[in-house]
């Protein structure tokens, strides 16, 4: 085809009969269509998310009843490790060296006053004697998990809300919406974050929130042997945790950093970060 | 009021356009996302819904009652089952299928029992190269109610410096006592709760001050004009008063 030949086949489309309904009014009634449907679709898709309501079996725990918090006795710890076993155990946390929903770290404090910590497979097989005794000026276990901050950074910088703090005080995420971005673990001030190695998504303490709804204790409080653990309810409520609070001088990690946790430490040394 | 053309048919697209929006934003946005805030109110059930492995020591008890009637009264009363048993909700499920293991290997009770600086003072530890070589911890031990550790009577099982320094100095007659009131709980948390020092100088005066009815080789100082803005034990070792 050449260029000349155009014009010659224009002409001959233009004497057009002219529609009942002009191009203006039709673009303008599709899209006053088109307004008046959206609501409708829109009621239509909610339907199913309505009618699948919560089950009803789930009635009988009431997550505004709740807010859960742990203490942690430095003094009773024995760094045995069963706590770190016992995650890993309930919640499928990878085996290897590198992923800890909960880890015991040793302090050793020597006569110069340098602080070596050590957490050899985060406690899971237990501690070997340290190194040199002698010249130990103190020693002891801080057991450390996600703190769940009642003001948490690692929820704040979560660009897809994947992560998120419950009615009843805990930080859990949601697996299935998480994209794999880190942030989160980048923000967390504890380290308590890591990246799960097979599903690529952010992973963490749930403080068992699916033994919290059956009205079971967490895994790692459940064994530890010494009750340096003490898992409870913050706020005044009647359980372990408030008496824990009430004899002890609590404290906890980095409280500079505003993000109010709730794992409280009974008898911490100075050098804890 | 008219509403100019211009702005009616602007209107008409900011309305497709934020109609578009709302429907692409139905498909996208999950069914619970902000029920509860920002995030999938589902995962919280999704979550709860993992099973459990630690059946926890309630459940045992219901039938090993023996054995956990046995556990409660020992001084293991604090060590749920689970801890040496491990995980057992499948033994609960199926009680005949799964059967729990026990440790019976001198590996597993060292884990709490071995001598490790870090652990605090007064738990149970023993030396798991020298302690009975070779021999299962439960040919002597029953786990589920271990002999309680005697708690040393004498000061010296836990001071033995201080004692084997006192015994040769002219102190060596006084026991501890004398001058350390001494909590019963000084046994369990030795590090919370601390024996007592002399707190005025008329204690030590009660033998050292001038005309004090003490023995009468013990030296005499007058308590006034002696440095009194000092305690005694400050300036002199009172486990070794010889030195200087």
């Amino acid at each position: 085809m050449t260029r000349d030949e155009e014009p010659s086949v224009a002409p001959a489309d233009d004497p057009r009969p002219t529609p009942a309904v002009d191009r203006r009014r039709f673009v303008e009634d599709a899209l006053k269509a088109c307004a008046a449907g959206c609501p409708l679709i829109l009621a239509v898709m909610r339907l199913p998310a309505a009618a699948a309501q919560r089950p009803a079996g789930e009635a009988a725990y009431d997550p505004a009843e709740h807010l859960y918090g742990m203490g942690i006795d430095i003094q009773k710890c024995i760094g045995c490790g069963r706590c770190v076993a016992a995650c890993k155990a309930e919640n499928d946390v990878p085996l290897d060296g590198y992923h800890f929903n909960t880890w015991v770290e040793r302090y050793v404090i020597d006569e110069d006053g340098d602080v070596t910590v050590d957490s050899p497979n985060g406690g899971f097989d237990g501690f070997p004697p340290p190194a040199a005794e002698s010249e130990i000026r103190r020693t002891f276990f801080v057991p450390k998990l996600c703190n769940h901050c009642a003001n948490p950074p690692c929820v704040q910088v979560c660009p897809v809300g994947a992560t998120f703090s419950t009615p009843d005080g805990v930080v859990l995420v949601d697996e299935q919406y998480c994209i794999g971005c880190r942030y989160c673990i980048q923000a967390c001030p504890y380290g308590a974050r890591w990246f799960h190695p097979t599903k690529h998504v952010a992973a963490k303490c749930t403080l068992c929130y699916h033994r919290l709804v059956k009205g079971l204790v967490p895994a790692c409080v459940e064994v530890c042997p010494t009750g340096a653990r003490i898992f409870g309810e913050v706020e005044q409520r009647p359980t372990p945790l408030a008496r824990f609070m009430r004899m002890n001088d609590v404290q906890v990690l980095k409280p500079h950093l505003n993000t109010r946790p709730k794992v409280y430490y009974a008898n911490l040394d100075g050098e804890v970060r | 009021m008219k509403v100019p053309q211009q702005v009616a048919r602007l209107g008409v697209v900011f309305a497709a356009a934020i109609a578009a929006l709302l429907v692409a934003r139905s498909f996208l946005v999950p069914e619970t996302f902000g029920e509860l805030g920002h995030y999938r109110a589902a995962a919280i059930d999704s979550i709860a819904a993992h099973p459990k492995k630690y059946a926890g020591h309630q459940e045992c008890a219901a039938c090993h009652d023996d054995l956990a009637a046995k556990r409660a009264a020992g001084n293991h009363r604090g060590v749920a089952c689970e801890v040496c048993h491990g995980p057992q909700q499948a033994h609960v499920d199926a009680p005949l299928d799964v059967k729990p293991p026990a440790p019976r290997d001198r590996g597993f009770c060292p884990l709490c029992h071995a001598y490790n600086p870090s652990r605090p003072t007064g738990f149970p530890q023993i030396d798991p190269v020298a302690h009975n070589p070779l021999r299962p911890c439960i040919t002597c031990h029953d786990p589920h109610a271990p002999v309680p550790p005697a708690v040393p009577e004498e000061c010296s099982a836990c001071h033995g410096q201080i004692a084997r320094q006192k015994a040769l100095s002219h102190h060596a007659n006084l026991p501890c006592v004398t001058c350390h009131q001494v909590p019963q709980q000084h046994k369990v948390t030795p590090r919370v709760i601390r024996p007592t020092k002399p707190a005025e100088r008329a204690f030590c005066g009660r033998c050292h001050a001038e005309g004090a009815s003490g023995p009468a080789e013990a030296p005499r100082i007058d308590l006034a004009a002696h440095h009194p803005r000092y305690l005694c034990w400050q300036c002199h070792y009172p486990h070794y008063p010889e030195t200087q």
